[in-house]
């Protein structure tokens, strides 16, 4: 299919291109805006591969909340970026030196991916029938059977950064004025108004 | 192929130039309703019961003088409310106005909707961020904590809904209420929704990011003419959106109300329009009746007590399906 | 038992109910605003609108030159210059008010010792330039022989009380 090449090509080369603008723009929010289109254009990418659960998921999850979270903290930080960029040279061989290892390592997964036939009979084993199960329904059959194991895992690892989170923010200070909204919300009109009697001329 | 095209474009004009028309007269009724719950009349010069009043304030924005700050980051500020329009348009390839009526038959139409929901906070944290003045800013960042807050319990509240449909497919959704709408055994998760529904659309009593009583008029303050007509389009685009999706949702979208099968005549998208109309209309009495919640209650009610509260029910519809053996899909 | 009332209640969210309820019966209410340009208040008779400057029935101008509302005017938009008339009589060759400045208290009308400047019952006088707004002499004359007749009736209903 022409069209669906042409659209793989599009959504391929504005991801690269918006990658390449998020490490090169020189204002932090462009950085994020262009990280937002290049997450966007990944979804884009998963849609055209008929995983269209993990297109949205990813939409709905970076895009829509940790993307806002991002671009709220670089907007509140207001980091001066072409001050951080000075030391760019010094520190260019080691950033190479770990793009270098990355590339190797995926090179290597993908490699034997596609040399040993074992790791390709375990990846055809596990995918579903695309015609008679949606995609939603497969993905979910996969993780509560056979990855149900790593899928808690991942939960229970989360949950406690959640909670190594909170312990590190929460500071009870001592003397501190909260509103409790229930006990004014309870508060009757006995407990709160009296009407008295006042006689002309006698005060009270 | 190329007739295909024409076909698709086609159906596009169809849902987009009558939405646009209710976009327009959304922005009445607000002002009617909230006119007659004051006691007032409302505009009513403009054509008969001022009925062409939106298209007047249509034309004279237009007409205005589009002016960008000297401060301001042009391309981010004219993006934005472009953005905010084009979001709240896009959302309606996936509603089903009746029985299969529908421009994309999706197998995940409802977390589409949601993802498209979740981008709307982008317009308005952009343009306040982009007009680089104080007000703008201070109301982009309040929306975007608002809504990062609320669509969690929104989320919460479709999985519920989800749970007991089995089917990520609004027409689905809906096809699942034949017999009964969710709004009645799920009526706790109706009003958390509708509630967060009106925080996630910036409407009052959280129309926090406009506060006008204190930040003027939030992310909108640098905006004129055309590009704040857009962004007014885009938000109440997203308020008939909002509607929408709580009739299909809750109110069994195009579905008769059954009666014996009396009003079965009257066709699907009637019923869906209706239903959308009444939630409309109940977002214009929420913002007559109430007043104006503090930030901090805000943040209190999302996180405190609703985002708890759809928790809780989540599980103990899980709980409620698992036990009576009613889960709609069979592993 | 009052606990469970409470949290019953507050589940409910009977108190939103009630006001939902509230103000929806409000809107079958009779409106409380009228249809204005087509449609306008009642005014009293006391009430101080556009200035004009009045006349005897004879075609005499009342005002004497007296400058007792120049001197009272608390924002100072009266200006007054005066000259004796060929006929000998003290009448004004200049009377200026600027609307921009005039705060409607009503004090010129007040200290006024023949009834000649007076606020009138108008109150529709919005115009498209600042200019218009400094009234001379003879725009308040032509406001006077405008509103006699509402001005006459209006000062006629509020003379008991005076």
């Amino acid at each position: 299919m022409t069209v669906t090449a042409l659209v793989f090509y599009l959504f391929a080369a504005i991801t690269v291109a918006s990658g390449f603008m998020v490490i090169s723009a020189r204002n932090p929010v462009h950085s994020v805006l262009f990280l937002i289109l290049a997450f966007f254009n990944a979804a884009g990418l998963f849609l055209l591969l008929g995983a269209e659960f993990l297109a949205m998921i990813l939409v709905i999850v970076y895009v829509g909340a940790v993307a806002v979270l991002f671009l709220f903290v670089v907007m509140m930080l207001d980091v001066n970026f072409v001050e951080l960029r000075q030391g760019f040279l010094q520190y260019l061989p080691v950033g190479a030196l770990i793009g270098l290892i990355l590339l190797v390592e995926l090179l290597l997964v993908f490699g034997s991916w596609s040399v040993l036939p074992e790791a390709g009979n375990l990846a055809a084993a596990r995918a579903p029938d695309a015609a008679t199960l949606s995609n939603t329904d497969a993905l979910g059959r996969i993780l509560y059977t056979q990855y149900l194991l790593p899928f808690q895992a991942a939960g229970a690892i989360l949950l406690v950064a959640m909670i190594g989170a909170i312990v590190l923010t929460l500071r009870s200070r001592p003397g501190v004025k909260r509103q409790k909204i229930s006990d004014q919300v309870t508060r009757t009109m006995e407990t709160a108004v009296e009407v008295k009697k006042v006689q002309p001329g006698q005060g009270i | 192929m190329f007739l295909e095209l024409l076909i698709i474009l086609a159906k596009i004009f169809a849902i987009i130039l009558p939405l646009l028309l209710a976009v327009a007269f959304t922005t009445l009724l607000d002002r009617k309703v909230w006119a007659m719950m004051q006691l007032r009349k409302g505009p009513n010069v403009v054509g008969p019961f001022g009925l062409l009043q939106p298209f007047a304030d249509g034309l004279k924005l237009l007409f205005k003088e589009t002016i960008i700050p000297a401060g301001a980051n042009k391309g981010v500020f004219l993006i934005a409310p472009v953005l905010t329009f084009t979001l709240a348009l896009i959302a309606w390839a996936v509603i089903p106005f009746g029985d299969g009526i529908v421009l994309a038959d999706i197998n995940v139409g409802i977390l589409y909707l949601f993802a498209i929901s979740s981008l709307g906070v982008y317009g308005i944290i952009m343009g306040g961020w982009a007009s680089n003045s104080k007000y703008p800013f201070l109301g982009g960042l309040r929306s975007a904590a608002q809504m990062v807050s609320y669509e969690v319990s929104i989320g919460f509240v479709m999985v519920t809904v989800l749970l007991c449909v089995g089917s990520l497919n609004l027409n689905d959704i809906v096809k699942a209420q034949e017999t009964v709408w969710f709004a009645i055994p799920l009526f706790p998760m109706f009003v958390v929704f509708f509630i967060s529904a009106l925080a996630e659309t910036n409407r009052p009593p959280f129309d926090l990011p406009e506060a006008e009583s204190e930040l003027v008029a939030g992310f909108q303050i640098e905006y004129s003419s055309i590009s704040f007509a857009l962004f007014m389009l885009g938000e109440y685009g997203n308020i008939i959106l909002m509607s929408a999706m709580t009739s299909l949702l809750f109110l069994g979208g195009w579905q008769p109300i059954s009666l014996f099968g009396l009003l079965d005549w009257i066709p699907g998208p009637i019923w869906f329009f209706a239903k959308t109309f009444l939630v409309l209309f109940t977002f214009c009495w929420v913002k007559a009746t109430v007043p104006r919640y503090r930030y901090d209650q805000l943040m209190r009610l999302g996180w405190k007590v609703f985002l708890p509260f759809s928790l809780f029910w989540l599980v103990l519809t899980a709980g409620f399906l698992v036990t009576f053996d009613l889960l709609p899909v069979k592993g | 038992m009052a606990f469970l009332d409470r949290t019953a209640r507050a589940f409910l969210l009977t108190e939103l109910v009630k006001g939902m309820a509230l103000t929806f019966r409000y809107s079958f209410k009779k409106k409380a605003t009228i249809n204005y340009p087509y449609e306008k208040g009642r005014l009293s008779p006391r009430f101080r609108g556009e200035h004009a400057l009045r006349r005897y029935a004879n075609g005499e101008e009342r005002c004497i030159a007296c400058k007792l509302c120049e001197a009272i005017c608390p924002a100072q938009a009266i200006t007054i210059e005066a000259e004796p008339r060929a006929d000998g009589s003290r009448r004004t060759t200049r009377y200026d008010i600027d609307m921009t400045k005039c705060i409607y208290c009503g004090f010129c009308q007040e200290a006024c010792p023949v009834d000649a400047i007076v606020e009138g019952p108008n109150f529709e006088f919005a115009t498209e330039t600042r200019e218009e707004l400094m009234y001379n002499k003879d725009k308040l004359l032509a406001n006077g022989e405008r509103w006699e007749r509402e001005i006459a009736a209006n000062l006629a209903a509020d003379a008991p009380y005076r």
